[in-house]
C-alpha cells in the first residue's frame, strides 16, 4: 500500500507519520507538499498535526485552501481513503470532508498526554483489525479538540456508525458524546484528534496506533 | 471603503474563552457581568463602488473562509 503524506507550513507531525509508515508499516510512502496537485490513485492519504499556516484564523481554515487539497477532495470522492490526525483532522471538517468543527478545549488548556480510546465502530478499513470496545492507549497533544457538530448531525452520524472512536471514561478536552475520531459517511475519510503514528512501537509506550495502519493494510 | 466581519461564536457552542474572561472580570469586582463572548473583528480596506456586489462577495467571503457555519455567526458592517 502507497502513502502520500501532506506537508503544509507549520506541518510538525509529517515526520513521525512518514517514518511510522517506512520504517515500522514497511510501505512506501513519499511527502506530497501543499502546492503539489498530484495525488496517484493508488495512494492513502495521512494528513499530518501540527499548525499547518500557523493556526491563524481558525485551525485548518487556510490549508483548505492549499492546491494540494483539490486533489485530496477528488480522491476522497473516488473512495481513496484519507486519514487526517490532530490538525489533519481540523484540516477535513474545515474542507467539509468531514462533518462537524473542532473548537477550543473546555479548560482552555494545551492537553498533552496519552489517553485511552475505545473503538466504538470495528467495522471501518481503519479499524478491521479491532473489536468494538476494544481499548487503545494513544496520544493526544492539542487545544482545539473539542467535537461540535447539530444535534440532527450526531443523531445521522452515531446511526451510521461515523463515530469510530470516544475517549474512554469522558473527554478530556469537552468532546460532544466523547468523540475521539470520526469518518466520513462513505467510510473512507477518518479523522481523528489522538496520535497514532506517536504510538506505533513499545519503546514509545505504546504500539496501538500501529492497528489503525496495519488495519488499513488489511482491508 | 472600508468592511467590518464581526464573527462571533454561536449562541449554542459553549465559549471557553468567553468563560474564562467573565470569571477575570469577576475577580477585577464586576459581578454584574453574567456573560461574555469572544469573536474575532475583521478589518477590509475595498477599493471599487459597487456597494451591492461587494456586499455580495464579501457575504460569500464570510461564510466561506472568515467564519465556520458550524461553530460560528458573523455580521459585515460597510462603512
Amino acid at each position: 500500500m502507497r502513502f502520500a503524506v501532506l506537508q503544509f507550513p507549520g506541518s510538525n507531525c509529517d515526520q513521525d507519520a512518514f517514518n511510522a509508515i517506512r520504517d515500522v508499516l514497511k510501505q512506501p510512502v513519499r511527502y506530497a507538499w501543499h502546492k503539489d496537485t498530484r495525488i496517484d490513485p493508488d495512494e492513502t492519504i495521512l494528513v499530518p498535526g501540527g499548525f499547518s499556516y500557523g493556526d491563524y484564523l481558525r485551525c485548518g481554515a487556510i490549508a483548505r485552501f492549499s492546491p494540494i487539497m483539490g486533489a485530496v477532495k477528488a480522491a476522497a470522492a473516488r473512495g481513496q481513503t484519507v486519514l487526517g490526525i490532530c490538525n489533519g483532522f481540523q484540516i477535513l471538517c474545515e474542507a467539509g470532508l468531514l462533518p462537524g468543527a473542532l473548537v477550543r478545549n473546555t479548560g482552555l488548556h494545551f492537553l498533552c498526554e496519552t489517553v485511552t480510546l475505545t473503538v466504538a465502530n470495528s467495522r471501518t478499513r481503519f479499524t478491521s483489525l479491532t473489536r468494538d470496545g476494544d481499548t487503545l492507549r494513544i496520544p493526544i497533544a492539542h487545544g482545539e479538540g473539542n467535537y461540535r457538530v447539530d444535534p440532527e448531525t450526531l443523531k445521522a452520524m452515531e446511526d451510521r456508525g461515523q463515530i469510530v472512536f470516544r475517549y474512554a471514561g469522558g473527554a478530556p478536552n469537552g468532546s460532544l458524546a466523547d468523540i475521539a475520531g470520526v469518518c466520513s459517511k462513505e467510510g473512507n475519510v477518518l479523522g481523528m484528534m489522538p496520535h497514532p503514528e506517536r504510538a506505533c512501537e513499545p519503546i514509545l509506550g505504546s504500539a496501538d496506533g500501529l492497528k489503525i495502519f496495519q488495519s488499513l493494510l488489511n482491508h | 471603503m472600508k468592511a467590518i466581519v464581526t464573527v462571533t461564536p454561536k449562541k449554542s457552542i459553549l465559549d471557553p474563552q468567553g468563560d474564562a474572561v467573565r470569571k477575570a472580570i469577576h475577580h477585577l469586582g464586576m459581578e454584574c457581568v453574567e456573560s461574555v463572548r469572544v469573536g474575532k473583528h475583521i478589518e477590509l480596506e475595498i477599493s471599487g463602488t459597487n456597494l451591492e456586489k461587494t456586499r455580495e462577495k464579501l457575504d460569500q467571503v464570510a461564510k466561506e473562509l472568515l467564519s465556520n457555519p458550524v461553530i460560528e455567526d458573523y455580521k459585515i458592517e460597510i462603512q
